[in-house]
């Protein structure tokens, strides 16, 4: 090992979770660093998960090296408020979920087979006009893809999502 | 609760500042901090040095800092006074330099309503800070000021901010000692002791081994430094510093190779390009020290000692990491040693310090001296032969200047060396040296300087009357930016786009304008009686030294080249190669 080649690493994708102080401009912090540093965010979620030890948890999809992963996770364990940093991709299994609510406008055949889709995908119908449905769907990001390519043709008017949530599987906290 | 409600917000900063053993802060007040200078003004305990822009006390601060090993302490006002901050605390992070900044802050109530002086300061310098808080509450006033001090000094050292609305400080609250307050903040010291054991053992079995040391031993202290000396001499491997680490070995060390880096020893670079092994204590792979990445060391083992792990594999990937702090790395690293009974492989040891004789008998640091201009070199040298009987803290703003103090004055121990290493601040050395000059009245403090570079902060000449700190200003005056130029000329066909300054004030008349001492020299035999009169005046000096202005600084590593590409000096055929942009870097 010797000091950086030219040959070009492989980019791969990350899940990191980050355990920090719920205070103000933590998540500027956070957002600040992989701004001011040029790493990438694919998607970041963040909420209070413990109210008595007032701690978020940020969620957090990157992409890079192996290096610049690597970085990015020590980079975050620099910042004061922040407690604990886990790479939930090369730390062993994890379940990553996240939500989209899909709106999709319409009526006749349209309709009915962005019900019947919708049906297929398990998502919900939690909000009906006569000529428009918001759907709930749940699941891997790559799922949540394919549901709303598949609503595109049907009259797909909107989408919100939450970005991706992940945790660990097995019986071990963060 | 109510008992305890006895102290106003400034009464409480205060008693923080004393508790934390702060004796002197820099700053300049203003409307959001009226209250507390109002406390200051009830006081004795703690001085305060007036300086005239806001910068300079965070340079001031940086200087204290840097020549003591304690954290530096800054006081300005909201807004104007706390955005002229932003570079020295940018300065003091690239530096790992400890220090607290308190800024006024309009009262809570109008924070967001574009009020008068109002700046989103936490905002502002989340970049540029190690951590910032705004203190919303006066009960958490005490607190916030304990942890500030704590973060700021420990693990990786760095510039804290502290942002104080109007009304926090002048509303009562109770005081909590440091003792009572319990930070989550606690980088680890001690390094993991299997990797350690590998260390000494790959040390041991080392062929041409060098040690890389830098500003992190210094920030580790005194200590540090003492045992990088003991352990290295058991070795009798050699060693080279960075600009930050200067000081931390000895320069008259036989052992020591001088500086790397782009303007470093020849011998360094070439020991750093043909080791085969690297020990880098406390320093972080710059990119002034690299050279071009992908020929930079290209047939060693690596091993980063460093208290923060996000420089490790940040440039370079190294074989063996150590974190921790260095003083108590090098401590075990010594025990293992002595304990394993490793010894160097003198056979081979042998022949590597034959093949580095060859490198220094080249003499890389030479220059023409001549009898008709004052060449900047020998103003250096005849400046340290002059005083390094009074153990001088040599202070220097950024340029060619600095580079020529760096390789021509030699520093025996640490912390009397403070340049702008990492953000290169044009305007930090003399009010850094006043800061170094108010930590040690009694010292010889000098503030090697470049006319364009003195310019930037000269206010601050009020401020060393004022305070009567004789700190001299030894300005190698050659008309230019002189590293400025010096790249123009050897990077961009000799076209000095607007790095001369036709017009410069009259240095000598300028110092006796500020009631100081000013003091010329124009040809070389003038020297040493400037010198001589300079460190013999108990006031400060500006002292105008006229240099070769096409003088330039060599060796040099021309940017995009490795460390084997140096430049030796003006007749060396290597300036004819252009720097290299690899895989599209822009090369600084």
């Amino acid at each position: 090992m010797t000091a950086m080649t030219k040959i070009v690493e492989e980019t791969n994708r990350h899940t990191i979770s980050v355990l920090v102080d719920n205070e103000a401009g933590v998540l500027a912090r956070v957002i600040g660093l992989f701004s001011g540093r040029g790493y990438n965010i694919e998607s970041l979620t963040v909420a209070e998960v413990n109210r008595a030890e007032n701690l978020s948890r940020i969620t957090i999809v990157t992409t890079g090296t192996a290096m610049i992963v690597e970085q990015i996770k020590n980079q975050l364990r620099r910042l004061v408020p922040v407690h604990k940093v886990s790479d939930l991709t090369i730390e062993g299994p994890h379940v990553a979920r996240e939500l989209a609510l899909v709106k999709v406008a319409g009526t006749g055949d349209k309709r009915v087979e962005s019900l019947r889709i919708a049906d297929i995908f398990r998502a919900r119908a939690i909000d009906s006009t006569n000529e428009s449905f918001v759907f709930e769907v749940v699941g891997a990001t790559e799922k949540v893809d394919a549901f709303i390519k598949l609503m595109e043709p049907l009259g797909l008017v909107d989408v919100s999502r939450t970005g991706v949530v992940a945790i660990a599987r097995g019986p071990n906290p963060l | 609760m109510a008992q305890h409600d006895t102290l106003n917000g400034a009464e409480i900063l205060l008693k923080a500042l004393a508790d934390q053993g702060v004796e002197v802060i820099f700053g300049y007040p203003g409307g959001a901090v009226l209250p507390i200078y109002d406390e200051l003004f009830k006081q004795n305990r703690l001085k305060h040095v007036l300086v005239r822009h806001e910068q300079a006390a965070v340079h001031a601060a940086e200087g204290y800092a840097r020549s003591t090993g304690k954290v530096g302490c800054v006081l300005v006002t909201s807004g104007p006074g706390a955005t002229n901050t932003i570079t020295g605390l940018t300065d003091a992070l690239c530096d790992s330099i400890p220090l607290v900044c308190f800024t006024g802050q309009v009262p809570t109530s109008l924070i967001g309503n574009d009020a008068f002086q109002e700046a989103d300061i936490t905002g502002i310098t989340r970049p540029c800070t190690k951590h910032n808080y705004l203190v919303k509450d006066v009960g958490d006033l005490s607190r916030i000021v304990h942890e500030a001090f704590h973060v700021a000094r420990s693990g990786r050292p760095g510039p804290v901010l502290v942002d104080l609305p109007k009304d926090v400080v002048q509303s009562k609250g109770e005081y909590v000692p440091p003792q009572r307050v319990k930070s989550k903040y606690k980088p680890p010291v001690k390094g993991d002791i299997k990797a350690i054991e590998t260390a000494a053992e790959m040390i041991a079995r080392a062929k041409r081994p060098v040690f890389y040391v830098g500003g992190g031993l210094i920030n580790s202290g005194a200590a540090a430094c003492q045992l990088l000396t003991q352990f290295v001499r058991m070795t009798g491997y050699p060693c080279t510093q960075t600009l930050m680490g200067l000081g931390a070995f000895p320069a008259s060390d036989p052992l020591s190779l001088g500086m790397l880096g782009m303007h470093g020893t020849y011998e360094a670079n070439l020991a750093m390009h043909g080791c085969d092994l690297m020990i880098n204590i406390g320093a972080r792979f710059d990119d002034r020290v690299t050279g071009r990445l992908n020929a930079f060391s290209p047939n060693s083992k690596k091993i980063h000692v460093d208290i923060d792990p996000s420089s490790v594999n940040k440039n370079v990937a190294v074989d063996l990491a150590v974190i921790g702090d260095a003083a108590h790395i090098l401590e075990d690293l010594i025990k293992v040693w002595k304990a394993k009974q490793y010894r160097a492989d003198e056979k081979a040891l042998r022949a590597w310090w034959a093949e580095i004789d060859q490198w220094r008998a080249v003499n890389c640091l030479h220059y023409e001296n001549s009898n008709k201009v004052i060449k900047p070199q020998y103003a250096i040298q005849r400046l340290y032969e002059l005083t390094k009987h009074k153990n001088p803290y040599i202070c220097t703003e950024v340029g060619q200047h600095q580079m020529w103090a760096a390789q021509h004055f030699r520093f025996e121990q640490p912390n009397h060396w403070m340049t702008s290493g990492g953000l290169g601040t044009m305007g930090y050395g003399l009010p850094a040296a006043m800061g170094v000059q108010t930590a040690h009245p009694e010292a010889l403090v000098v503030n090697i300087a470049g006319e364009s570079s003195i310019q930037m902060n000269i206010q601050e000449m009020a401020t060393l009357c004022q305070h009567k700190l004789p700190v001299k200003i030894f300005i190698l005056n050659n008309q230019y930016m002189g590293m400025v130029r010096q790249w123009q000329e050897l990077i961009h066909g000799g076209r000095y786009s607007e790095s001369h300054m036709e017009h410069h004030p009259d240095f000598v008349k300028l110092a006796e304008a500020y009631g100081a001492v000013g003091l010329r020299a124009t040809k070389p035999g003038e020297v040493d009686d400037l010198i001589k009169e300079m460190i013999a005046v108990d006031r400060p000096v500006i002292a105008d030294l006229r240099t070769d202005a096409s003088e330039n600084c060599f060796p040099m590593i021309m940017p995009g080249m490795a460390h084997n590409e140096m430049v030796l000096g003006p007749e060396d055929k290597g300036m004819e190669k252009p720097g290299s942009e690899e895989d599209g870097m822009v090369l600084v």
